[in-house]
């Protein structure tokens, strides 16, 4: 990886710590975006939900869960509307700017699950969930990291084009026909943004569990004596 | 090669990175209260704009076979005020006016001679139901070039026997599945429907599709866009 790396030294005690410019300037600003637009797409989405709770027919109508009007955005239908339909382009933009940057400037490779990916999974699951020994760690981030973001970035990708279909379902209607119709669509972009956020959770522990260095790199950019690094 | 350097000097670094993320405290300016309501507005005003640009006026909704209708029964009916504002069918007429070569108050009859479509196409309640109907009725793009519209204004403009109002875009206007609805499943419209006169456009969410028609203006102004429009709902919502 061509990832800058440098020694800090402490001139006092003397000590040297390595740090790593893990997540460029770009790669930052959209996480940053996207996680306040994912909440907002999300929370007013909820509010568009309130309005037919269901996926079934009007009449009769059967509610599938009354979301509470506190964990909502908008106020009302109309409100919600106008935060989805604003931040939708807030983030589709990040999105794009994200993808443009990876692919462009290579840095795609440190977050892309590819084959030889694979095999590392089952191990770092077992460690996570079955207490099992840690793999050793080699990059920036472990087989079930890669998989996990190259999972969301496929679910952000799903959720514009469930998104589309449901807004447009005829002026794209080969794409609400490719998910079943309108009322299809609908209902896959409600499970796509659930599975979003179970990502979020599981991101959430994490960032929890692995403590404050972690979380500073994706504000500063520089991870502290990362792991990987052999001395 | 890896670089030295002094742990306060990579401490300065790392404020700097911060510093740079400052462009995502923008979004901050969604929380303040009198930049939230332009902010949205302009953001709607987008999708809308966008919306416009993505319409093709020869590109038709789906229809359906029979087969897949909702029943009429089953068909919702929804309504800001009252299921049945009480119209006076023996007298009724759609008062015609704005840039049209032939203003008046035309009859349920005289619409009636125009050439008749029935087409089974889907209904999307902004809400989030949708149901399959049929409906039949003349194009309002046969009616507006009967009443000699100018084709090139900007809107067309209803108003409602329950004091309701709506407005369509001309290119929707003039699309071929666009009608002045009076049938629903080959039966006259029923009052809940919107009888005598109703619209039906398949390119456009349910609220557009204006019931109990009583006025029609060809116009390049709109004092008011839409009785939910004027809520803040999308004026121009197309599907």
């Amino acid at each position: 990886m061509g990832a800058t790396t440098v020694a800090i030294e402490d001139v006092k005690s003397g000590e040297v710590t390595e740090a790593v410019y893990e997540h460029p300037l770009p790669v930052r600003i959209c996480h940053w975006i996207n996680a306040v637009s994912l909440l907002v797409m999300a929370g007013s989405g909820l509010q568009i939900f309130r309005a037919f709770p269901s996926f079934g027919a009007k009449i009769p109508q059967k509610d599938l869960l009354n979301w509470p009007k506190s964990l909502a955005i908008g106020g009302w239908l109309g409100g919600a509307l106008q935060w989805h339909l604003t931040f939708m382009w807030i983030y589709i933009g990040t999105g794009l700017i994200y993808l443009g940057y990876q692919v462009f400037s290579g840095n795609y490779k440190q977050v892309l699950f590819v084959p030889r990916d694979i095999a590392g999974v089952w191990p770092m699951v077992r460690h996570y969930f079955f207490f099992g020994p840690k793999p050793s760690v080699q990059e920036a981030y472990n087989p079930l990291q890669k998989q996990a973001y190259s999972s969301v970035i496929i679910l952000g990708l799903l959720s514009v084009a469930t998104g589309f279909a449901v807004w447009k379902p005829i002026q794209f209607s080969w794409l609400a026909w490719m998910m079943g119709g309108f009322h299809y669509a609908r209902l896959l972009h409600f499970l796509i943004m659930w599975a979003m956020l179970g990502f979020v959770f599981g991101h959430l522990v994490m960032v929890v569990l692995h403590g404050w260095n972690n979380f500073l790199s994706m504000l500063t950019g520089w991870k502290k004596d990362p792991e990987y690094i052999t001395k | 090669m890896t670089l030295r350097i002094d742990k306060r000097n990579f401490q300065g670094i790392g404020r700097r990175e911060l510093l740079k993320l400052t462009p995502v405290a923008l979004l901050g300016a969604f929380t303040i209260r009198k930049l939230q309501e332009p902010l949205l507005k302009a953001g709607l005003g987008f999708s809308d704009w966008t919306s416009k640009q993505l319409f093709r006026s020869g590109h038709l909704a789906t229809t359906f076979a029979d087969s897949e209708v909702t029943p009429f029964s089953k068909f919702p009916i929804n309504d800001y005020d009252v299921d049945d504002p009480g119209v006076d069918f023996d007298r009724w007429t759609l008062t015609v006016t704005g840039a049209v070569e032939k203003p008046g108050d035309y009859t349920l009859a005289q619409i009636q001679t125009l050439p008749r479509v029935r087409q089974n196409t889907r209904h999307v309640c902004v809400e989030g139901w949708d149901v399959i109907g049929r409906f039949g009725g003349a194009r309002l793009s046969d009616f507006l070039k009967t009443i000699g519209a100018d084709l090139n204004a900007r809107f067309v403009y209803v108003e409602c026997a329950d004091d309701y109002y709506e407005s369509i875009d001309m290119p929707t206007a003039l699309h071929p599945q666009t009608l002045l609805c009076y049938e629903m499943y080959d039966q006259p419209l029923t009052r809940e429907h919107g009888a005598p006169l109703r619209l039906t456009i398949p390119t456009k969410i349910g609220y557009k599709q204006a019931k109990y028609l009583t006025d029609l203006k060809v116009t390049n102004l709109l004092p008011r866009a839409g009785y939910w429009e004027d809520q803040g709902y999308s004026k121009f919502y197309g599907l």
